[in-house]
């Protein structure tokens, strides 16, 4: 850091003034909306009545509280969440360590299976509900019904699974995208020395490869978690937060207060429970992922 | 055939039926799309049929779809124009001028993406309702330009600390000015990470449905909104919507697969060395 010494150049603008403008606009960017949104989460708000501007103190927390659709859309989102994360790290797993393993057409093989986390999420919702899920003209029902097992409607009776794996598909790749450079990282020396050790298959999944891949999958779990709190798109597409409130999540159920019914009041108090959830989750996956890091030590 | 070379042979075909499903329903949808109408529909499915691009020039016959591509096209390269203009100058500052804090200012960047969207719709809308930015091409590129910027200035910082400073050194002691040695030595220097990053931001601000979806109708509704008007089933359309499905995701898919080296980068924000 010794450079600015090196020209005492007057002319020289502060090179930390550079940082001005992508800093500001962050800082707009990030605290403007949420100091609204905490203010409005206080108010009487609603569009369609306007001039009913009034402070309001914690009522709208305590209607969204004690109401069902918000501990069903709690829910909602804590088991997509869950539900998409392990899926995701798991299988992201299993096919990095596969297209880790040298054979014919593994680049190919690569571009085909990191493919889906291109695809624009409408599209993809598109793709599964009409072509794959469409109990009259889908392939899967096509195919259950060939082999003889018969076929259910899969967004009315298992809306949220059925979302799940339409998600999962679209993050898999992005597990692998993350997870495949990682393992390539790791040092050849130290799995020959462990096969010469006699450790062959999964033992040296289990002891060499899983606690190297530790670190990136929190990458892969945090990144995800950002992205699916906010799942909006492939509900929107499919279910409509349907059957009832079956896959509502808190971005559907604040979309339907903000944009049926007109409640900023409500649907501002919603947005920030929703801030506090992303917190408190993060928090918890990174002390969970701290302390299996220690373990793996 | 010995033991080695059968285990290579499993690997071989447990890979490609791995990669095989995972790309089947896109495989499938493009192939849809030069199906007849009929045939698109029938079951059983089939792969045999005669060909046609009928579904593909029906879909540009159409203005709307030209209207909603145009859109797509501006506010992804908008959004992407305006992150850059933010993130060089301040990636710059701090990979080449350092300071106690800079590590802080990078995992504060970050951490504004743990604000969800969904957390500041209301407000967002609002605020762009009385801007009179709702719908808006404008609009719509603030908000994803804003929204890529942590990551594009992650991934610029990552690629200008690779630059030697002593090449920087040579050009200061010529007299150059801050924005002479930023525009004609680290950005050529750096030019193909300023384009994996544009890539990136590219693809990510053409994907993006959350707030297209709530903040667009039609002067500036992008391809995602398009493609999602067609959520209530309609039997006899799906050739035409896989063909206009495929125009929508090819460029990107193209760019995905070009850039997917240099994406890890800046996907992992220095987790992955």
């Amino acid at each position: 850091m010794n450079d600015a010494a090196v020209v005492p150049n007057s002319r020289r603008l502060a090179p930390t003034s550079l940082l001005a403008p992508s800093v500001t606009m962050l800082l707009l960017w990030m605290i403007v909306p949420l100091a609204m949104t905490l203010w409005f989460s206080i108010q009487h708000y609603n569009l369609l009545a306007p001039g009913r501007h009034a402070f309001a103190g914690l009522a709208n927390y305590v209607e969204l509280l004690t109401h069902r659709a918000l501990w069903i859309a709690m829910g909602n989102t804590l088991l997509l969440l869950g539900l998409i994360l392990a899926t995701t790290v798991t299988f992201g797993t299993a096919f990095a360590v596969l297209l880790n393993a040298e054979f014919p057409g593994r680049q190919v093989c690569r571009s085909l299976v990191i493919a889906p986390f291109f695809v624009m999420p409408t599209v993809s919702a598109l793709i599964w509900k009409n072509m794959l899920m469409n109990p009259v003209f889908g392939l899967f029902p096509w195919f259950t019904r060939s082999l003889g097992i018969g076929s259910i409607e899969y967004f009315s009776r298992a809306p949220l699974l059925s979302i799940v794996a339409i998600v999962s598909w679209e993050w898999v790749p992005f597990a692998v995208l993350i997870l495949l450079p990682a393992l390539q990282s790791l040092n050849p020396e130290q799995v020959e020395a462990a096969r010469l050790d006699g450790a062959h298959g999964f033992a040296i999944f289990r002891h060499i490869q899983l606690p190297h891949l530790l670190r990136p999958m929190v990458v892969v779990a945090m990144i995800e978690m950002i992205f699916l709190l906010s799942l909006f798109a492939e509900i929107y597409v499919t279910t409509g937060g349907g059957p009832g409130l079956a896959s509502t999540n808190l971005a559907y159920l604040i979309f339907r207060e903000a944009f049926f019914a007109w409640d900023v009041g409500l649907a501002s108090a919603g947005g920030v429970l929703a801030i506090i959830l992303a917190n408190v989750a993060s928090l918890f996956l990174m002390r969970m992922v701290g302390r299996n890091l220690q373990d793996a030590r | 055939m010995n033991r080695s070379s059968k285990i290579t042979w499993a690997v071989a075909l447990l890979g490609w039926a791995i990669a095989l499903a995972m790309f089947f329903p896109i495989g499938w949808m493009f192939l849809t799309s030069f199906k007849p109408e009929i045939v698109a529909v029938s079951t059983p499915p089939t792969i045999v049929f005669s060909p046609t691009l009928e579904n593909y020039s029906a879909v540009l016959r159409r203005a709307d779809y030209i209207a909603f591509a145009r859109h797509s096209v501006a506010v992804a390269l908008g959004a992407t124009v305006l992150a850059l203009l933010l993130a060089i100058p301040g990636a710059y500052s701090m990979a080449f001028h350092p300071t106690k804090r800079t590590r802080d200012i990078l995992v504060w960047m970050m951490s504004t993406k743990m604000l969800p969207a969904v957390g500041v719709l209301v407000p967002i809308y609002l605020l762009w309702r009385d801007l009179h930015l709702l719908d808006t091409i404008f609009g719509l590129i603030v908000i994803d330009g804003l929204s890529v910027l942590p990551i594009v200035v992650w991934m610029l910082f990552s690629f200008f600390q690779e630059i030697p400073s002593v090449i920087l050194e040579a050009a200061r002691m010529d007299g150059a000015t801050l924005f002479g040695e930023l525009l004609r030595i680290v950005v050529p220097i750096s030019g193909p990470g300023i384009l994996a990053t544009a890539l990136l931001s590219i693809i990510l601000c053409w994907n993006e449905a959350f707030w297209s979806l709530n903040l667009t109708t039609v002067k500036a509704a992008t391809l995602t909104v398009f493609t999602a008007s067609f959520s209530s089933p309609e039997g006899l359309f799906w050739a035409k919507l896989s063909a206009a499905s495929t125009l929508s995701i090819a460029p990107i898919l193209v760019f995905g697969w070009m850039s997917q080296r240099q994406m890890v980068r800046g996907l992992s924000f220095g987790g992955v060395k």
